[in-house]
């Protein structure tokens, strides 16, 4: 706890000319505090070198283990109010959030004063309820585990290489090389981008077969992962059981060629010489590329990159992702295995998520019968020549050969011919509204399916299950929700590359397995070092539980939108620091408040709450409200909504939390009990388009929002007192109406909270 | 004697990316930055495909990670010279004046006493700034910055007599600085192509006739209009607005290349304008609509809007009637018709053109005759993002994460 404290409170920007400095120390010196405050001075600009001089030589004299600022927000001068390893500091916002934004009430004038006294009071109280955190740093592992040795598992493994860390790299099947072995040719990787060149596949395995750092298992899969990232336990079947200390996993195990019902609509099993471009690449890679009715070499094949036929009914609207957590399945009787069912995430959509590459195969592959097939001809018909970005360059290469016809086409039918020929009916082309093209051979587009549409793949030892939550938003690949931050993910220590990631080409992939090893290596370097992965990059607190009080309810281990918390027999939760990723969605979900941060906790939070002053008489004193605030979109948002003049009620206090997740509801209710009118949660969108940086914070905020308002409803209160909001950062300009609406439609309809004066 | 720094040129999304992830590893990370902001182009944005998501809200997590893991950040610099060898390079960076020093509070006086302004270049000049200015809501660092060079005489030193805080500073000279590093991330972005040389599309001299990127300032909520879709002419809500595709991109006479992100980022705008103006007619004139991946989802999505038209077919002029209103002439490609059509406002999805084209770099890199950066890992020099190639947001995140472990290969390796 931060015992010996210094207030000091800033009087520029506008907050002396608003405020009298005298009474705001007072509150101080003369609060239930004040034994705990040796040092309370303001300070015209605190911000200045020499008030930033005087804070250091007052903890250095006064022997200060905290320092509160009482100036312009946390988001500014922060490097300035940075007083060493041993002091904490608390910032508290009266510029921006209290002076800024003041709006004086007609009926309760000069408020101001007040509201800073409680904030004041408020960030005293935060900080002496405040500890230093010391983590326990663990030993770590420092190997990696890359899942998959085709293009991007192979690269990965050799870029960790050269980090000089060991590698294990596990492959299914016989032999290395995955779908690039099969290829014939890829596209263009690199300047100038306008021939199909080798996949380079075959130097790749030779340098990772050669590698004394990388360990290769073929003919193996990971039965299991126990553990935690730095701390993993990895099991491999390779013939027999193999265990492996592992640091962190690059998940490449890549895709698998769609289902070819979904093709049927097309023409794909009822007629002959309809192949997939799987098929006729694996012709072109043995040479013979031949129509499968007479086996003949084809004079013409067409190449079909419209897949309406086969998408038409599919939905863009991912399945309901946000629905609550399924009940965890009972466990089976002893003696029985338990099976858990893998619900299969493959459906049409994967033909149309492929575009790109299918784009690029089929002008790849019209090449192999420019190539191969002497004067034969190719047609290539498209809806959208879907090549992206500097492949272009290549579609402009096929476009200047005579003997490959490209047209945009809407397929509308293909039939078989009576001779074998396969005619493609297609409208809206360029070469006439409605058409009949005969070929000899059509070549339909393989769909990139992720091998985790149809199988867990990790097989992780977690609570939670063996795979990824939620994949279904994103139709099986193992990607990131976030533009920003390609490779979150929903399990520390495991980041994904590759096609199982996302449809990509052999030149992103190469990258994309860079990345996801560096991402690797830095999660155990922050397991190793004590201290959290991205958002919270760098943050040494962690949860820490307080077993005597637990009643094995649960809650946190199903909650935990990382999946950080195993449990034993009896449900007692098991924390993985190393998992974590401190958001405090445990410390919201417990009941009985047994998990708490050294500097960031249930109590800590709830004092704060209570040195919120709240007059008995609503009339006279006029209400109170308390907004807990998401501090990475909503707190922002505030400050900029202040920056543009806006202010809002004074009746509003904010107390900012690290994310909506984190909100315990005995919050509530303690500010419910003591008098407060109204509660307002304002926290990040969610839904399938979730801005939350904890992934379910807010979403899980809101469903105990919902059980708060009916347990408060129980006790007279009406639920419509506390109330949720969903706040992006650029929503600056709306939160004043949003407190206003709360202001009018809730407190003024409601008047005072039937608690008031208990 | 080898360096285990790394120096990231371009403080865009790639090079923040870069220098974060390498940093969060442990290294020490210098990230120098040209603008008087981090962020790049995507602090510009109004929100993000598919998500419909405000790029402020990544910027905040980065800018909060810069503050944590230490990242020591340079705005307003240019690299002025190369030299030694990867492992030990020797980078001489030149520091334009800001004429404000730490000591601002953003309190705004400084703005409240200059009395020229000159075009927003934040804004893309649809909007007048003062010589004293912040870019926009969310700069980072949140700093005022002085334009000199436009002040009108004495009028710094009124500027200067405004701040209760001494953070103005007439005689800032600007600052040379050398930095010692081992590895050089290259992560200078790109530049919306040049209305002006798209002679038959008005040369960027057609009031209603807008870039992509302009569009955007327009729906921002901290942009010239608040975040209303406006005629720049008159103020007016458009009824008919019209996307040009590919205005300049896919065309050897401008980029040999598609931009990657204007097919993506037309959808996005008819959003945009669905919310803002519900009965708004919207015509896209495209070549192909490039949505890859699972973009699909958000293609169908927005192609269901019945009062959006998506025709493939060529621009091939734009002339504006008396009332400014642009007149297109257009070819539909399928039905073969050609015809004029009036709109109230017309947007060219202007591509992106890599920021350094044209222009000397300070160290040999080779490039792409469209000036991409294709080389420079031989000699310690990592390119990421749209200096490289055109992409996307996350691509040019994709980009940045990995420029960042080849450039860690770099220095630990020795």
């Amino acid at each position: 706890m931060a015992e010996k404290l210094g207030v000091y409170i800033c009087s520029g920007c506008d907050i002396g000319k608003a405020l009298d400095m005298a009474p705001l120390m007072e509150a101080v010196t003369k609060g239930k505090l004040a034994g705990s405050c040796p040092v309370v001075k303001q300070n015209a600009v605190l911000c200045s070198p020499e008030a930033v001089a005087e804070i250091e030589a007052d903890i250095k004299a006064q022997g200060l283990d905290g320092v509160v600022v009482c100036a312009c927000s946390p988001r500014v001068k922060w490097d300035i109010f940075q007083f060493g390893k041993t002091v904490q500091v608390e910032r508290v916002n009266l510029r921006e959030q209290c002076v800024w934004s003041f709006r004086e009430d007609a009926k309760v004038p000069g408020l101001l004063p007040l509201m800073a006294k409680d904030y004041i009071k408020m960030g005293v109280m935060k900080l002496s309820k405040s500890r230093i955190p010391a983590p326990e740093v663990p030993e770590t592992f420092k190997t990696i585990m890359v899942l998959g040795g085709g293009m991007t598992g192979l690269t990965a493994a050799l870029e960790a290489a050269k980090l000089g860390r060991d590698v294990v790299l596990v492959e299914r099947a016989a032999t290395l090389g995955g779908k690039a072995a099969t290829m014939y040719k890829t596209f263009p990787m690199s300047h100038p981008y306008l021939k199909a060149e080798d996949t380079g596949i075959d130097q790749l395995i030779a340098e990772v077969t050669g590698n004394p750092k990388i360990k290769v298992l073929t003919s193996a899969e990971l039965h299991s992962l126990e553990g935690a990232p730095g701390l993993y336990s990895a099991t491999i079947n390779a013939g027999g059981e193999q265990k492996f200390d592992i640091g962190a996993v690059v998940l490449a195990t890549g895709w698998v060629p769609g289902d070819t019902t979904f093709l049927a609509p097309m023409g794909y099993g009822s007629i002959k010489n309809v192949v997939t471009a799987a098929e006729f690449e694996a012709m072109a890679k043995t040479g013979a590329i031949v129509r499968p009715s007479d086996g003949k070499a084809p004079a013409s094949v067409a190449f079909l990159t419209d897949v309406s036929l086969c998408t038409k009914g599919a939905s863009p609207d991912s399945v309901e992702v946000c629905a609550p957590p399924e009940p965890l399945p009972t466990p089976a009787p002893e003696g029985e295995p338990e099976v858990v069912a893998y619900p299969d995430k493959e459906n049409a959509k994967h033909l149309a998520y492929s575009s790109e590459l299918t784009s690029l195969v089929a002008l790849k592959q019209a090449g192999y019968v420019r190539e191969k097939l002497g004067d034969a001809l190719a047609f290539v018909l498209y809806d959208h020549m879907m090549v992206p970005g500097i492949n272009e360059r290549y579609y402009k290469a096929a476009q200047d050969d005579a003997g490959i016809m490209l047209s945009k086409a809407t397929i509308t039918k293909v039939t078989e011919d009576a001779d074998g020929g396969v005619i493609v009916a297609a409208k809206d082309t360029l070469l006439g509204a409605d058409v009949e093209i005969k070929a000899d051979l059509v070549v339909l587009p393989t769909a990139i399916v992720p091998v985790t549409a149809h199988e867990p793949t990790m097989n992780l030892v977690y609570r939670q299950g063996p795979g990824f939550p939620d994949l279904e938003l994103f139709d099986g690949f193992v990607d990131s929700n976030y533009i920003c931050f390609p490779y979150e993910t929903r399990r520390t220590g495991v980041y994904a590359a590759g096609c199982v990631r996302q449809p990509m080409t052999m030149a992103t992939a190469k990258e994309d397995a860079a990345g996801a090893v560096l991402k690797a290596v830095q999660c155990i370097g922050s397991a190793n070092r004590g201290v959290a992965v991205h958002p919270r990059s760098g943050d040494v607190s962690f949860p820490v539980f307080n077993f005597q009080r637990c009643t094995q309810c649960k809650r946190c281990t199903e909650e935990c939108p990382f999946g950080a918390l195993d449990d034993d027999e009896k449900g007692t939760p098991k924390p993985n620091p190393t998992r974590c990723r401190r958001c405090g969605t445990c410390m919201g979900a417990c009941p009985e408040r047994v998990i708490s941060f050294d500097n960031y906790n249930v109590d800590q939070i709830g004092s704060m709450i209570k040195e919120v002053y709240v007059p008995d008489d609503m009339v006279a004193g006029g209400p109170r409200v308390i907004v807990l605030v998401c501090e990475n979109d909503a707190y922002p948002a505030l400050d900029m909504a202040a920056f543009r003049g806006k202010g809002w009620s004074p009746f509003v206090r904010f107390v900012p939390v690290r994310c909506l997740g984190s909100v315990n509801a005995i919050w509530v209710a303690d500010a419910v009990s003591k008098g407060v009118d109204g509660v307002i949660m304002l926290g990040c969108k969610y839904g399938p388009d979730y801005q939350c940086h904890f992934v379910k914070g807010s979403e899980l905020c809101s469903r105990r929002k919902t059980n708060i308002a009916e347990s408060l409803g129980r006790l007279g209160v009406e639920a419509e007192r506390v109330e949720q909001y969903e706040v992006s950062i650029d929503e600056y300009d709306k939160v004043p109406a949003i407190i206003e609406r709360f202001m009018t439609e809730v407190i003024t309809k409601f008047g005072p909270n039937p608690f008031k004066g208990y | 004697m080898s360096n285990n720094s790394i120096l990231v040129v371009g403080g865009g999304f790639a090079g923040i990316t870069a220098a974060l992830e390498a940093a969060e590893v442990g290294h020490e990370v210098y990230l120098v930055e040209t603008n008087p902001y981090l962020g790049g182009r995507v602090a510009q944005l109004n929100q993000y495909f598919p998500k419909l998501c405000p790029p402020s809200c990544g910027l905040e997590i980065q800018f909060q990670r810069i503050k944590n893991l230490k990242v020591k950040t340079f705005t307003m610099c240019e690299v002025e010279s190369v030299t030694g060898t990867p492992g030990a390079f020797d980078v001489k960076i030149k520091q334009r004046p800001r004429f404000v020093n730490p000591n601002c509070t953003m309190c705004g006086e400084c703005e409240k006493a200059a009395t020229t302004s000159v075009k927003s270049e934040f804004d893309f000049g649809l909007v007048d700034r003062k010589v004293a200015y912040s870019t926009h809501l969310f700069a980072f660092p949140q700093r005022y910055v002085i334009d000199a060079d436009a002040c009108a005489p004495g009028e710094m030193d009124a500027i200067k007599a405004a701040c209760p805080y001494n953070a103005v500073d007439p005689d800032d000279a600007g600052n040379t600085f050398d930095l010692q590093v081992g590895s050089i991330i290259w992560a200078t972005g790109w530049k919306p192509y040049d209305m002006a040389k798209l002679t038959n599309l008005g040369a960027g001299k057609l009031k209603n006739v807008v870039s992509n990127m302009q569009f955007e300032r327009l729906a921002a909520p901290n942009g010239p209009t608040g975040g209303q879709i406006l005629r720049p002419s008159d103020g007016r809500a458009p009824k008919r607005i019209a996307f040009v595709q590919c205005a300049g991109s896919r065309d050897e006479n401008h980029l040999n290349y598609c931009s990657y992100i204007c097919c993506m980022a037309s959808l996005k705008h008819v959003t945009y304008i669905r919310e803002k103006l519900p009965e708004a007619q919207v015509v896209v004139y495209y070549i192909d609509l490039r949505t890859p991946g699972r973009y699909d989802n958000f293609m169908q999505k927005v192609a269901a809007d019945d009062k959006l038209s998506l025709v493939k077919g060529k621009v091939a002029k734009i002339v504006e009637c008396e009332c400014k209103s642009p007149i297109l002439t257009v070819e539909d490609a399928v039905t073969g018709i050609k015809g004029e059509e009036r709109f109230d406002l017309v947007v060219l999805a202007t591509g992106m053109q890599p920021s350094c084209a044209g222009s000397k770099l300070p160290v040999e890199l080779a490039v792409d005759d469209d000036g991409f950066i294709i080389g420079g890992a031989d000699m310690g020099v990592y390119a990421a993002g749209c200096a490289k190639l055109p992409l996307d947001v996350m691509k040019t995140a994709q980009t940045g994460t990995g420029a960042a472990l080849k450039a860690i290969q770099n220095v630990v390796g020795r």
